[in-house]
Formats: C-alpha cells, structure tokens, sequence
C-alpha cells in the first residue's frame, strides 16, 4: 500500500508535493535551529560510520577511503587467526560480564539502603559523599588511586599498621580485575543510586501505610512494595548495560589504570586497537575491523537482552 | 517523638553508611594530605593520617610551571567555548524535534537513534579529525562532542512538558519560531538549561581522550593532560632544568606531593560547580533520559 502511494506516478503526486514543500518551508525556521544539531550527527557520527569501509578495504591514506582497493575479508581473516585478538577478546568479556555481576547490584543495594533513611538532611549527605567521584575524569581518579594503592601509600600503611603483608594492586596481574571492579564501585555506586531512588520516591506511599496496617515488617515492604517498584527499571538498565557489554569494559579506566604487567589480564579490545594502531603502526583498516567486530557484538548483545526481557514478560527498551 | 521511633535496624544502616562514607572519603583525603607534606614529616608516622606539615612547596613548584598556566588557559578555553557549543546545539536541536509540524522530523530522531546504537569507532572517527585538518587544533576536543544524546533526550522531554498555548499567542502575533524560543520558551526553561549546562561543562573539564588522541603539540595540553604527564612521569618533569632550578631554591620537594597538588588543582573547579549539580540531579532533572 505504501509503495503504491510513492510510486503512484509522478503526475499525482505534484500536489502532495507542493503541500509537503509548503509545510516545510513553514517550518524553515525549525530547519535553521535543528541546523547544528544535524550537522554535528551526520559529520561526527555518520561519515565515521562511512568510514568502517577502510575495515574491507587495503587503506592507503594518499588513496582516499574511496580510491583504496577492496581487499577480500583479510583483515577479518587475519583477525580470527591472530591469538592475540582471542586473548584480548576473552579479556574484554571476563571485565564486562564480571562488571554486569559484581558492580551491577550495587546501586539497587545502596538505594534500597538509602531509603529506609527517613531524615532527608542525612540522606542527601550520604547521596553527596557518594555521588561525588562520578565527576571526577578517570585520570584524576587514577591519580587518587596510585597515591592510595602504591607501594608506600596509606592501603599499605594500614595494613602494614595492622601486621598485614603489602599488597601491590596497581601491578599484580591476579589482583588487577578485583581492583578495576572494587574502584569502578567506588567511583560510580552513587550516581547510580539516582536513577532507582528517583523510582522509589514514585511508588505511593499509601502501599506502605496499608501494608504497615497489615503488620509488614521493613523487610516484607521492601520485598513485596520497594522491589516490584523499581523492578521495571532494574531491568531496563540492565539491558542497557548487557548492550554495552564490549563498551562497557571500561576503557577510560583501564587505559589510565593499567601498565605493560598487567596487559595479560587488562588488555582490552579498545586498548588493544589504540595500541596496534599508535604504537605498533598497525593497518588503520585491520584496527579499523577490529572495532567493527565489536560494534556488530555490542549490537547482537543488546537486541538479545532485548528479546530475552521481554520473553520473560517486561517491558524492554524498544 | 522522634527518637522513640528510631529502631537498631536504622541505626545499623547508619553505623554502615558512615563507614561507606569513611571508605569514600579516605583516598581524596589521603590527597589533600600528601600535598601539604613534606617527606620528613610523614616518615613520622606510621600511618599518615593527620596534618602534621602545612608545606606549600608543591603547589608552589608547579604554579611556577609556565606549561600549568597553559594548560589551565586551555581547559577554561575548552569549557567555555565547547559548553557554549553544547548548549546551543542541544536546545536549539532539541526544541525544533517537539515540533510535529516539522516534515522529516521521525527521520531525524530515528538517525539519532541508531548513532546510539552504532558509532564508526575510534580509527574512522580519527581519520575524518585527520581529513578535517583539525588536528592539534583545539575545535578537535569541541566538535567532535558537540552534542550528548542523553542530555538531549533530556531536554527534549522537558520541551514537551511546555504547555502549546504559550505558543499560540505569539504565532498570532507573527513572531516566528526562532523568536519564540527565544522570548518565550528559554526564559521559563531556565532551570533545565541550567542543569544541562552544568553538565556539559563539567563534561568539557574532564576531557582527555579526545586531546591526548588529536593534539600533538603539549603546550596545547588542557589541565587533565598536563596531569596525566606528571602521573605518568614526574620524575621527567622534576629532571628539567627548570625543576632543578627550582630545587636549588628549595630544598624539600617531594613527587609524589607535586603530583598530588596537580591533583588537587584539577578537582577543584569540579568541586566548586558541585553544590550546584548536586541540586539538580537530586530534584531529578536527569532521570528523563532512561525513562524514555
């Protein structure tokens, strides 16, 4: 039917034409304040995505992303046989999925915690401490850390202090990923508390005043009213967060955080592309599959968690 | 009355939120502490927990650094400029995409759309900043991030909540729809345009990745650059003629002080703007966005 109607020759279709040309110029002058807005999406976000191409191609950089010659899937062939990429690969996958594990249940942990606090003044000290770090770059932070994790820094002090061995966090390969999680808690936990107490403060309150009536304990309210309330979010972000799985590794972090002895368990997809790419001189298009390979997983993880939510009967994002 | 009321399960989540609280707050003291000390006097204690030297040779030594005028030249320029920028771009943008009346509308927002689902990657997108000639060029930390689709979404949901009939009156009047953001929908927006605002600047302060990839030349490093050099190797820096000139004069400078003075000097602004995000994203401005 829809075909029908644009293919539907084009002496019928002068007259919805000219009315589509009058709407628009109508609203030529929200054309002129989306302008910007446009511009920035098709330069920065799709001619990058134009530029993949250079992933099938032999990029040469006098020839152009155009004029370079196609060159038959070897830079995905010699992807999949390189054992350094499945090494990195099982990196990126040991960080994100041990990330959806550990760190994801922080949040919903603190924010169930924070609203039993019935003062407002104390729970928005604890909102302030915690949210603080989500603002601070990752460099800054890695400077905190180093001065905190380092060989004479105060973690040791007080070990030292209370007859424990030293621990060297910062370059211990057995310990790196623990530390990765453990400081992206740290630096995140509180911002993501916003979002499910915003989904707290939405569930009405006579819930818990009839449940109280029926002899609840704080337990059983927050099980049976707090947790059914905040549910449907839990589950959006976590498939979000199961999107952004190959993303979600934490590059910021790691790429301020690790050093050459760690490489083995932090080195990561993206860390390893800037790698090749900077340092080794890799071919822009090889580093270039590379990342497509992980956009195109990124892609399948998120349509997949998608579906999975929605056949257990929630909502989903789309 | 009140105090009837609290039970051992409250004060048991008390007594463990302050102990969060302490675990939080140790690290970003411990670095306030270690850059007014002097190696001597934390030697002292076992563990270097309270202020026992209030010694300025730190920041004293790195105020004195030509390269952190620079670089802090550079950050405010960044901020200011790529905030602007933002904020322009992203209101702008998003009141004309609540408007229906706008032909190619759903195709613009299904394009925005999909650029969350995808993105070129770090190579394309490097190569197009190359082919842009904007590299070493400041614009390569602004344009690139010209605008954040979440905060967008954010404001768009906000223009949608702004009631029609506002409009009416004035497009009787002849004004057209630039005036009317401007004169009409702005003035009463303020308090979003606000919090966005807010968080794109502390967004452009924070920006590293996008400099430490695109510029070259390291007096063009903003603030975070010029710290990551010095955490990396101050050792480098503490060796140049100019560290050692300064040394002479000064008998006491300890690394890792400088480097956490850098620290300190970096955190501050973010500090300062703080109290102000802090109301905002408690009145929930910034929920919208996963809502959605």
């Amino acid at each position: 039917m829809a075909m029908n109607s644009l293919s539907g020759g084009t002496t019928v279709s002068t007259r919805p034409m000219r009315k589509l040309l009058e709407r628009m110029w109508q609203a030529r002058y929200l054309y002129l304040l989306v302008l910007p807005l446009l511009a920035y999406y098709v330069i920065f976000q799709y001619l990058p995505m134009y530029g993949v191409i250079i992933a099938f191609k032999s990029y040469n950089f006098a020839k152009g992303i155009i004029g370079s010659p196609w060159n038959d899937f070897e830079h995905f062939r010699y992807m999949f046989q390189l054992p350094q990429f499945w090494h990195v690969l099982k990196n990126t996958l040991v960080i994100a999925f041990g990330r959806l594990i550990i760190e994801f249940p922080f949040p919903i942990v603190f924010a169930l915690l924070l609203h039993e606090i019935r003062s407002a003044r104390w729970k928005r000290f604890y909102q302030t401490v915690f949210t603080f770090p989500h603002f601070l770059s990752w460099i800054i932070v890695s400077g905190i850390l180093s001065n905190f994790l380092y060989d004479m820094g105060m973690l040791n002090q007080i070990l030292q202090y209370l007859g424990f061995q030293k621990v060297s966090l910062l370059t211990d390969p057995s310990s790196f990923v623990g530390m990765l999680f453990t400081t992206n808690i740290w630096k995140e936990m509180g911002w993501g508390t916003i979002i499910y107490l915003a989904a707290m403060a939405g569930i009405d309150p006579t819930l818990y005043e009839a449940a109280s009536i029926d002899g609840a304990g704080r337990l059983q309210k927050m099980r049976m009213i707090t947790w059914p309330g905040i549910k449907s979010t839990v589950v959006v972000l976590f498939i979000l967060a199961v999107g952004n799985t190959m993303g979600g590794a934490g590059f910021d972090q790691i790429f301020n955080l690790y050093n050459p002895g760690v490489y083995s368990v932090a080195d990561i997809l993206d860390t390893f592309i800037y790698r090749l790419t900077f340092y080794e001189g890799s071919d822009f298009g090889f580093t270039t599959a590379v990342g497509l390979f992980k956009s195109i997983v990124n892609c399948l993880l998120l349509f997949s968690a998608n579906l999975l939510a929605k056949r257990m009967g929630e909502r989903g994002i789309f | 009355m009140k105090l009837s009321r609290v039970s051992a399960a409250d004060v048991c989540i008390h007594i463990f939120l302050m102990i969060v609280v302490l675990i939080m707050l140790l690290p970003l003291y411990n670095v306030l502490l270690i850059s007014f000390a002097t190696p001597a006097k934390i030697a002292k204690q076992i563990v270097y927990l309270w202020p026992t030297s209030f010694d300025i040779t730190a920041y004293s030594y790195i105020f004195s650094d030509s390269q952190i005028w620079k670089s802090l030249n550079v950050s405010l320029f960044v901020t200011v400029v790529g905030t602007l920028i933002n904020i322009v771009a992203t209101t702008f943008g998003a009141y004309a995409l609540t408007k229906k009346q706008m032909p190619g509308r759903n195709i613009f927002l299904v394009l925005i759309l999909i650029s969350m689902l995808f993105n070129g990657g770090m190579i394309p997108t490097y190569l197009l900043i190359k082919n842009m000639h904007l590299m070493n060029n400041l614009f390569s930390m602004i344009l690139p991030l010209a605008v954040n689709t979440f905060y967008l979404i954010i404001m768009m949901n906000f223009f949608r909540t702004v009631p029609d009939a506002l409009e009416e009156s004035a497009k009787i009047d002849g004004a057209n729809d630039i005036q009317i953001l401007l004169r009409i929908i702005l003035p009463i927006s303020m308090p979003t345009v606000a919090a966005i605002t807010l968080f794109y600047a502390v967004d452009r302060w924070n920006e590293w990745w996008s400099a430490f990839l695109y510029l070259q030349d390291t007096t063009k490093f903003p603030m975070q650059l010029y710290l990551r050099e010095m955490l990396v190797d101050v050792n480098k820096i503490m060796n140049s003629s100019f560290a050692s000139s300064f040394v002479s004069r000064k008998s006491d400078l300890y690394p890792q002080g400088v480097k956490m003075a850098t620290v300190i000097v970096t955190i501050l602004p973010v500090m300062l703007v703080y109290p102000f995000l802090q109301r905002h994203f408690s009145s929930g401005v910034m929920i919208g966005a996963v809502k959605e």
